[in-house]
């Protein structure tokens, strides 16, 4: 059937922020139906509140609504666009949910919006446990037994016909957020009521435990004509208990004979049929038990997924654009397949290569949060890895997860290698018998210490399959071992199979990770580069996508064309996420658009960077100096970009140019003096600028001494790190010992940096260009909250609202002398603190920071791509930018943390950066911008109601025209005792309540009964009270809004005024930047038309 | 073990034998599945063939009782990436080494499959020799080019069965019993595969099987409702007088052939067979049904197929083909109930979206009988 003409806008509902559960991927598979959908000629109006995705920049829709992806604003932009149809499957469960939300609102029917793909019915009966229990009873397959409980006294009553354990699961939840194992009656109590709090539809499911049993995934695909073909098929190396987002999964499932495994496809597409998904991907859940092979169905998701976008790199099989084309009419085999051309789309993929994803957690981002996993997703990121075996794919992937590691231990990077003993049997049986992050590596601590395969699968129900395949990776290790120096040729070519790095086998025998690789080099062992092809080879592939592995024939086809090679960013984490790779894919387009070849090399699947026709070649390698060095050898780029993938590249830059690699751009030395302390220093004196006071320190009695000559308050943290991890505000030497002992032992290797805190600052980001003669200052954004908070959790506004036209002057100066200082090419971000007139240098970046995609949406200047050009040689000028751009609109970004993941932690924000993503808000005052920005973040500002005040001292003289003006708004106000005393003597009328500590009911009692509806409270940084920190965790809890800072109050009042007087509108981003008829736009000069 | 494979055109892979050793011809051929070596193996459709199995990790599951396409490993022998020794499965009752043992053949594995793989895509299948015994590459060259190949000869012989057997779940070899309600299929055997039977049983039938040879008379004096051609090794063109017979029995009696039973139908009809250059083999194979405009993703194992230009079009009707090279996969008779299919409706290994063939001829017996 061709595509249907009875349709013509189509409207795609992004995912918003990236949250833990919904990452990249959902830009990945956006994107591409963007670029489907317009290819086929319809009209694309996409809706998402991230600015960090590439789809949406002005090019990929035709209009885009940065906008906060609400049913609210989703009805605006229906009735501003009066689009055909609705695709509600790509934006992850936040498109699917809001697009339920629309049609329930009657939107869809008022308006004649026909929802695609899926229908709303469809959608609930694949979401909804109780119709899907019925649908999957109706095609005669098992679902574990399980009943859905909307009260607690149903709770009581079916978790008594189930018995224990049993798994709580709240309906319409994020990764299953609150949901886990109970053991016994008291953990179903908790887990019960935060469920069905958590649930939209205030309803959880009891189900039957199947932990234990072996897990596996299939990407179904459908089309109109009820064509059904199986993409991938998925094994968990963790069994049932442990989220799959959570879980190391292997592609394709190993341990099923065929008989299985058709019977699985047969359930697979009798499902996909029954739910009745009309058109596109589905993800579907079995579990089996490993006793019997009696299968159950876990659950399935009506749309593109997490699994989905991996599934498409597993394979190279577009899941998400065959789903957007499928959506549009066009059946399975009408659709070429890129890769092979000469197919179409309806078949099958087959691979002939293992690929291992391993989940990224960042726990030590978490003080209090448990390092344990259960159902409910908890890591922010994932690598993937490819490989001819699977000791190969599992090595690669545990060298590309960024933790230090450099394989499956054997790198000396085991804590217990220091004291040469392992961890003890029961600390060692815990971690195997408790899923944690860690429990990969113990697993060969429990091989070490003697444990045999039986032992281990009883504690881990890890399959023996995958245990006797890493005892085999552990029996090559210790031929290594005992070879020594005396490595053979044989050997080392079977280690280089099984997937040690030449760090580890430098390790393991005494020598450097240079002299492993000159060894093998002179003995020819290299690797040689396969493609992903979905074919195993039957059709010959046109589609560069490779990965490495020891083996006789190199498929790779070098051009003799000038090319550059990208590295990305690895695995999302705290602190590096989506922001670079938008910029990695901003770069690779301007390489593309200059005629240069480009070459893309990263190891995240989730990413637009990694999907196959972004560059003119992928790569899909670790992020190690061995596997860069490799491609290069092969390649021959003319250079290397590192400077848009975040620290991973980065701290690549100066072995790579050691090795003779051409660096792009600003120079590794440039980075140096910029990250160096004592080089940066010597430049900011040169340039006259001025930096906080400062020192540095390797022993507990010099940081005393550094920090009492500085004065109190300091802000202490070691050398070389991003995000700032162990970073904090000391306020006394008390504190500053406690730090140093606990957190960062400081020593001569890594000393740690001690910076006078200038409290009350304002703190200013920076993002500009250079060529090294010409400087352009990108955007300035001013922070919301106050120095002292990590700037990637802080909100900014673009253009600053508070600063004078002189300080802003000022900045731009300064920043261009560092710029021109440092001969930057390319991008460079400036931190500074403003307090009583001074500027501050706080930092310098000169590589593209995480700002640059939210400078980029607000300014429409593409600086990354800009950037990329100026790198290979053009000049801003002729690049046609030559003056800074001055917007007419505000800005606003905000951060969106994943604290609700994290029962128990406190959401006081700090200088160690815990935010997984971000929003931007636009609009034509600050108020707007930044009511925007908060509701897309997640926090539903109150129009009327309470609020409840709380703040220190020296905070009080500063809230009280905040109180003024939501008192004068109509709000009541509500404060603890001090704080209410002095609003009183300020003339502003107000209530008492308790305090946590005063007896009750308090204010966390009032704030569980809906009493309150907005929470001001701030407190000292440093050591929490108990009582504020009941009160940031039950506004968590009870989704209330809150801020922990004076300026975010004023921001919050601000914005709650702007809403009385003027009722949000939608735009979309291209008439801000008066591209009004985006009718497939490509930005030549890398600059849009005024 | 260090083990060579020698192709007819000069190529050579080294590899390392996990079974022993050994020295074996045949032509080599890969299959794209990644699950069913079990059932690959004992195909008697892989007789004289070697297979490269693209998937590289084989054996993780192990080798069980109950899937067991023939009494025997049928394959010559067997190419893999990994070999995995440590098989995981509840059904598994011996690892793969094993049972390449018992039946004496042999398994190489350290081979770079994906170049072999791609060797036989651009060149075409070809006769090889694999060895542990003789590493002089110029010498299993030779042997190769020596060695018999498939074209024109009968292979057939080696697989189909010595005497008429009745299929119980498993092979019961004795007189049929008379006749009774169930529908009568009588299967001629040129390498049939068990599931096919369990197929037909399934969908109603008593199945007597007979011996490639077997007579027009023979096979009418058990008075079937209908008669099953199967699948086998080889090239359709050398097997010398079974085509007569089919012939006799379009028009006689309902026909449902798969694989060389569809192509031996084609010559049957008055087409013509050729040698496809490297073949389809595996579980992904789209076919398009033309009579319901929908697609099956289908399993494949054939290197032979019949030219659809051949074909009397006024006689046969075109009723599947597929999507990635347009050859022929099914057709039928305009007139007399007798259709075939190229594919394996009956998988082991493979997908299932075929299945509704068997009941297809179970249907179209009743409605003749």
């Amino acid at each position: 059937m061709p595509r249907r003409n009875d349709i013509k806008k189509i409207l795609i509902i992004g995912s918003g922020p990236i949250i833990i559960s919904q990452a990249c991927e959902f830009d990945y598979s956006g994107t591409q139906a963007c670029k489907a959908l317009r290819e086929e000629g319809y009209e694309v109006i996409l809706i998402n509140s991230n600015p960090a995705t590439i789809m949406t920049d002005p090019e990929t829709a035709n209009r885009t609504y940065i906008e906060p992806i609400t049913p609210e604003m989703v009805a605006m932009v229906i009735e501003k666009e009066r689009p055909d149809a609705l695709l509600p499957t790509l934006g992850g469960q936040t498109g699917l949910n809001v697009a339920i939300k629309v049609a329930d609102m009657g939107v869809l029917d008022r308006f004649g919006v026909e929802m695609i793909a899926a229908s709303a019915s469809v959608i609930r009966k694949a979401e909804d446990r109780d119709l899907f229990r019925e649908a999957m009873r109706n095609i005669g397959l098992r679902i574990p037994n399980s009943g859905i409980a909307r009260n607690m006294d149903d709770v009581r009553r079916i978790a008594a016909e189930i018995g224990y354990p049993l798994i709580v699961r709240p309906s319409f939840t994020l990764g299953g957020t609150g949901g886990g194992v109970a053991y016994n009656r008291e953990d179903l109590e908790k887990m019960a009521a935060s469920g069905l709090d958590l649930s939209m539809i205030h309803a959880v499911m009891l189900e039957e435990s199947v932990i234990g049993w072996k897990e596996y995934e299939l990407e179904v695909m459908r089309d109109v004509k009820d064509n059904v073909v199986i993409i991938c098929s998925i094994e968990n190396f963790d069994p049932m208990g442990i989220h799959t987002g959570d879980s190391i999964t292997v592609a394709p499932a190993q341990t099923l004979t065929d008989r299985e495994y058709q019977m699985m496809r047969d359930a697979a597409i009798a499902i996909i049929r029954e739910i009745g998904v009309e058109t596109g991907g589905s993800n579907i859940q079995f579990a089996v038990n490993p006793e019997n092979g009696e299968m159950v169905i876990i659950e399935m998701n009506p749309r593109v997924s997490r699994s989905s976008a991996l599934a498409s790199k597993a394979t190279g099989f577009p899941i998400a654009k065959i789903a957007a084309k499928l959506a549009v009419g066009y059946t399975l085999d009408e659709i070429p397949n890129d890769i092979t051309r000469e197919t179409m789309a309806s078949f099958e993929p087959t691979i002939d290569y293992c690929v291992v994803k391993i989940p990224r957690w960042t726990f030590e981002k978490f003080p209090g949060a448990e390092d344990y996993l259960t159902t409910a997703m908890k890591s922010v990121g994932e690598t993937m890895a490819i490989g001819r075996t699977f000791k190969e794919a599992l090595q690669k992937g545990l060298r590309s997860l960024e933790i230090g590691r450099y394989g499956w231990g054997a790198d000396g990077k085991d804590s217990y290698e220091r004291s040469r003993t392992l961890p003890s049997m029961a600390e060692i049986e815990e971690k195997l018998r408790i899923p944690n992050s860690q429990r990969i590596f113990y697993i060969r601590h429990a091989m070490l210490a003697g444990l045999d395969t039986k032992k281990i699968h009883g504690l881990t129900k890890i399959d023996p399959w995958f245990l006797e395949n890493m005892r085999q990776i552990l029996d090559v290790e210790r031929k290594i071992q005992a070879a020594d120096k005396e490595l053979s040729e044989d050997l080392l070519h079977q280690a280089k199979k099984t997937g040690f790095s030449d760090y580890q086998l430098g390790y393991l025998t005494g020598r450097t990770e240079d002299e492993i690789r000159s060894q093998r080099e002179k003995a020819g062992i290299i690797p040689v580069y396969k493609l992903v092809d979905t074919c195993a080879a039957e059709f010959e592939a046109y589609t560069p996508y490779y990965y490495s592995t020891y083996e006789v024939e190199d498929e790779s086809r070098p051009s003799e064309r000038p090319k550059v090679m990208i590295l990305g960013g690895g695995p999302n984490r705290i602190g590096q996420g989506i922001e670079f790779d938008y910029c990695c894919v901003h770069a690779s387009f301007a390489l593309r658009e200059e005629g240069y070849e480009s070459i893309m090399v990263n190891s995240n699947p989730e990413t637009v960077s990694t999907d196959y026709d972004t560059s003119d070649k992928l790569y899909f390698e670790p992020l190690t100096k061995e596997d860069i060095l490799n491609i290069i050898a092969k390649e021959k780029p003319m250079g290397v970009i590192v400077q848009f993938g975040g620290q991973t590249p980065l701290n690549l830059a100066v072995p790579l140019a050691r090795a003779g690699v051409r660096i792009m751009g600003t120079s590794p030395d440039s980075i140096d003096r910029a990250e160096d302390r004592k080089r940066f220093q010597t430049m900011l004196q040169k340039l006259g600028l001025k930096q906080p006071p400062n020192g540095t320190a390797t022993a507990r009695e010099e940081a005393l001494a550094v920090a009492q000559g500085i004065g109190y308050p300091v802000v202490i943290r070691p050398s070389y790190v991003l995000g700032g991890r162990a970073m904090r505000i000391i306020y006394d030497d008390q504190e500053l010992e406690d730090f140093i002992e606990s957190a960062v032992r400081a020593s001569s290797e890594h000393p740690v940096l001690i910076d006078k805190f200038l409290e009350d600052a304002v703190e200013i980001d920076v993002d500009a260009v250079s060529d090294g003669q010409e400087t352009i200052i990108g955007g300035i954004m001013e922070h919301i909250e106050e120095a002292g908070i990590h700037s990637g959790d802080s909100a900014c506004v673009l253009p600053p609202h508070t600063l004078s036209p002189d300080l802003i002057d000022r900045i731009k100066k300064d920043t261009k002398a560092m710029a021109k200082e440092l001969n930057v090419i390319g991008l460079m971000n400036v931190q500074y603190a403003i307090k009583d007139k001074d500027i501050y240098v706080l930092e310098v970046n000169p590589r593209a920071s995480r700002t640059v995609p939210f400078v980029s949406k607000a300014t429409g200047i593409p600086l990354a791509k800009v950037a990329t050009k100026v790198m290979i040689g053009k000049t801003l000028r002729e690049l046609g930018l030559t003056t800074e751009k001055e917007i007419k609109h505000i800005a606003v970004k905000e951060a969106v943390f994943p604290f609700d993941r994290f029962p128990g932690v406190d959401t006081l924000l700090g200088p160690e950066m815990r935010s997984t993503g971000e929003v931007m808000g636009i609009d034509e005052s600050f108020g707007l911008a930044f009511a925007k920005a908060q509701l897309a973040a997640g926090q539903n500002l109150p129009l009327s109601g309470t609020v409840f005040i709380s703040v220190r001292d020296k905070d009080k003289m500063a809230v009280v025209p905040i109180a003024q003006k939501l008192a004068n708004i109509g709000f009541k106000t509500l404060a603890t005792r001090g704080t209410a005393a002095f609003l009183a003597s300020n003339g502003i009328a107000c209530e008492t309540v308790h305090k946590v500590s005063e007896g009750r009911p308090h204010v966390v009692d009032h704030i569980k009964n809906g009493a309150i509806q907005l929470v001001i409270n701030t407190s000292l940084g440093a050591s929490t009270t108990r009582d504020s920190y009941k009160i940031r965790r039950a506004t968590l809890d009870y989704r209330i809004s809150y801020t922990t800072t004076i300026a975010g109050a004023k921001a919050i009042a601000a914005a709650i005024e702007a809403m009385l007087q003027k009722k949000l509108q939608v735009r979309p981003i291209q008439e801000y930047h008066g591209l009004q008829n985006n009718a497939g736009l490509k930005t030549g000069t890398g600059i849009n038309p005024e | 073990m260090k083990a060579l494979i020698a192709l007819e055109d000069g190529r050579i892979f080294s590899g390392r034998s996990f079974t022993g050793r050994g020295e074996v011809y045949g032509e080599i051929v890969f299959n794209t599945s990644m699950t069913g070596y079990q059932e690959i193996l004992t195909d008697p459709s892989y007789k004289g063939q070697i297979v490269t199995m693209t998937y590289p990790l084989i054996g993780s599951y192990g080798i069980n009782s109950e899937d067991m396409e023939s009494r025997r490993i049928q394959a010559e022998a067997f190419i893999v990436k990994e070999y995995q020794g440590v098989p995981s499965n509840w059904r598994s009752a011996q690892t793969l080494k094993d049972f390449l043992e018992k039946y004496n053949v042999l398994g190489i594995e350290d081979v770079d499959t994906r170049a072999l793989t791609r060797h036989i895509r651009l060149a075409g299948a070809m006769k090889g020799v694999i060895s542990t015994e003789d590493l002089d590459p110029a010498s299993l060259i030779k042997k190769a080019k020596d060695s018999p190949g498939l074209v024109g000869r009968d292979m057939v012989r080696e697989v189909t069965c010595s005497a008429p057997y009745i299929w119980e779940d498993c092979p019961v070899e004795g007189a049929a019993a008379p006749k009774g309600n169930a529908l009568r299929v009588v299967a001629l055997d040129y390498g049939i595969k068990f599931n096919i039977l369990r197929c037909l049983k399934n969908s109603g039938c008593e199945v007597i099987v007979l011996p490639a040879t077997a007579s027009t008379r023979d096979i009418l004096a058990l008075e079937p409702d209908g008669v099953f051609l199967s699948n086998g090794p080889g090239d359709p063109a050398g097997i010398p007088g079974v085509v007569g017979t089919i012939r006799d029995l379009i028009g006689k009696k309902p026909i449902f052939g798969i694989c060389l039973g569809h192509q031996l139908l084609g010559l049957a009809f008055g087409g013509k067979t050729y040698k496809l250059k490297f073949g389809h083999r595996g579980g992904n194979q789209p076919v398009k049904n033309l009579l319901t405009g929908r697609v099956e993703i289908t399993a494949q194992n054939h290197g032979f197929c019949v030219d659809v230009s051949s074909l009397d079009e006024k006689e046969v009707e075109v009723t599947h083909v597929n999507l990635n090279d347009q050859t022929l996969e099914g057709m039928r008779h305009r007139h007399y109930p007798v259709f075939s299919v190229q594919y394996h409706p009956e998988n082991a290994p493979g997908p299932h979206d075929a299945a509704y063939l068997f009941d297809q001829f179970a249907a179209l017996m009743k409605e003749r009988g």
